[in-house]
């Protein structure tokens, strides 16, 4: 499990507009770099990040080798209802990430 | 300090891991074609923002946004001179907020990053900026 | 390459000080600092049950806030040991010792966080490195290192962070060369990395050979420039171009 920081507010008033910031530990390995001894090493990125709110989708990021290492994203969101927040990063090898964050809306 | 349409200076690490070898900015010309289709490409309504002064291509911090009522289906950067010229694209679901979004880039070489909306009008917007990348001393 | 010499510097100033606006203002908001992406593993490890006596660092240290103002006075004198100790050694020394646990990998991942951690309690106060009493000799061995000529290029510490601190080196901008924000995000690096490794890059820049680490010379340097850095707050986890 890759570390991962997140920050969202734990409340928001109906209508809101909130800032998502979230943060995973991942080198980005573009598949452009060479090794000394001139081996290409292999390409290894998280290439898609996905954001649903209550299963509704509030965003989707295709990400390329030209993001930096420890991927950074923020974004924003309507609060609508009460509910989970899901956030999931998927790697070139197929493994996903998930995390839950819950917010009250009032 | 962000200062949307000028030249900024980038000074960019020797490891930065895209070499300014081949991508040209045919090749973004090209996916901005496929991209946008019919509709006209214009300038206006995103404003790409890169900090006047960054001093390593390893993490640009970019920030994209757009202006206007209408609804952004989706937002693309592109780097003209990096070797895989896509940096990122976000498509913004029915629960999201206005259309901003920041990230960190790698840039290896001077080069024009295009920023191009999609809005739900189909109607498609753009924004470009000029960097300046200049190498680091100390590299490990 | 370099120009004029100037005078010594007479006020400390942070790399921070020196770092584009960008830089810094990815140090001062926690949630965009990736140093965090190490505290945040800093903290679980404090909370980890291991070693022989299958406590946690929390277990006998009680709340992290108890290690607030350590990481400020480190490298410190170790009595016990009669030599002068790094963060990490004595991080290490109380890993194996009091938890009966492996010593962290010098440089590796778990070892940064829990450093990060640590010297994230003391973020704010002031450098407090002591080259008193039995640290003295310790500290003029570093300083003797900090002022000796190395490598090919025949600098020291000295002649880049004192002499022309301020000026560029083909583009770069030399810092006063602090200690203060280890360990740090560097973004050369696109990781978090210690002060030894800094130190490493600096020798390797001018062709010399770098220090093995742990090795007492090594400390004695860490030593001169916290006591160097007084003056200066805690930054850590900083982040650095
Ligand atoms: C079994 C109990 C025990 C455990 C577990 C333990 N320590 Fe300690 N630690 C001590 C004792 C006892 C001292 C010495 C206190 C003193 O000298 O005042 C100490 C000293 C230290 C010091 C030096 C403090 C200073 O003021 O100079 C640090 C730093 C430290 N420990 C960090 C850790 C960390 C990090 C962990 C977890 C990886 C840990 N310790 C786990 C008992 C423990
Ligand atoms: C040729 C000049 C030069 C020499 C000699 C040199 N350094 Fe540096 N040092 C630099 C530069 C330039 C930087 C900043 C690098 C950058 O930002 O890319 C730096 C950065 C540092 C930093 C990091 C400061 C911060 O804010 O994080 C420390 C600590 C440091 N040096 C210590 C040393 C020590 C100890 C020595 C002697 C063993 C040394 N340096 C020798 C040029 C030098």
């Amino acid at each position: 499990m890759a570390r991962v920081l997140i920050n969202i507010p734990k409340e928001a008033r109906k209508g809101e507009v909130i800032e998502i910031k979230v943060l995973i530990s991942h080198p980005m390995e573009s598949g452009q770099r060479r090794t000394d001894s001139g081996q290409v090493i292999p390409r290894k990125i998280i290439n898609k990040f996905v954001c649903t709110w209550n299963g509704d989708e509030v965003l989707s990021v295709d990400l390329f080798p030209a993001i930096a290492a420890n991927p950074f994203l923020s974004f924003f969101a309507v609060a609508d209802v009460s509910g989970t927040i899901s956030m999931t990063w998927v790697d070139d090898d197929g493994a996903t990430q998930t995390e839950l964050a819950s917010i009250t809306v009032t | 300090m962000t200062v949307p349409r000028r030249q900024v200076l980038v000074a960019a690490a020797g490891a930065v891991l895209l070499s300014p070898a081949s991508a040209t900015e045919t090749q973004v010309a090209a996916l901005i074609k496929e991209l946008v289709g019919d509709a006209t490409l214009r300038e206006g309504r995103v404003k790409l923002d890169i900090p006047l002064l960054v001093e390593n291509g390893n993490a640009v911090p970019i920030t994209v946004s757009v202006d206007g009522p209408n609804r952004v289906r989706s937002l693309h950067v592109f780097a003209e001179r990096n070797p895989l010229p896509n940096v990122a694209n976000f498509y913004f679901g029915p629960r999201a907020g206005p259309a901003k979004v920041s990230t960190r880039m790698r840039l290896a070489t001077s080069q024009t990053v295009v920023a191009v909306a999609k809005l739900a009008d189909g109607s498609c917007w753009m924004d470009r900026i000029e960097l300046i990348v200049t190498l680091a001393a100390c590299v490990e | 390459m370099l120009l004029a010499i100037s005078a010594a510097a007479a006020e400390p100033r942070s790399g921070y000080q020196d770092a584009s606006p960008a830089t810094r203002a990815m140090q001062d908001d926690d949630t965009t600092n990736p140093g965090f992406l190490w505290v945040q593993q800093g903290e679980a490890i404090w909370h980890e049950h291991g070693g022989t006596t299958g406590k946690s660092c929390a277990d006998c240290h009680g709340d992290a806030a108890a290690m607030r103002g350590v990481a400020a006075r480190y490298p410190a004198y170790n009595v016990t040991l009669g030599h002068p100790l790094t963060l990490e050694q004595r991080i290490n020394l109380s890993r194996t010792a009091d938890q009966g646990a492996e010593a962290f990998a010098p440089e590796g991942d778990t070892l940064l966080a829990i450093t990060a951690f640590v010297g994230l309690q003391s973020r704010g106060m002031p450098m407090a490195v002591s080259p008193d009493g039995p640290a003295r000799p310790y500290y003029e061995n570093g300083q003797r290192l900090f002022q000796t000529r190395m490598g090919q290029l025949n600098l020291s510490c000295q002649q880049c962070h004192d002499d022309f601190a301020g000026k560029r080196l083909a583009g770069a901008l030399i810092p006063q060369g602090h200690p203060n924000g280890y360990p740090l995000y560097r973004l050369e690096w696109q990781g978090m990395g210690s002060l030894y490794r800094r130190i490493r890059n600096c020798i390797t820049g001018v062709r010399g050979e770098p220090f093995a680490v742990d090795s007492p010379d090594l400390v004695d340097l860490e030593l001169f420039l916290g006591v160097r850095a007084t003056g200066l707050v805690v930054e850590t986890p900083a982040v650095r171009p």
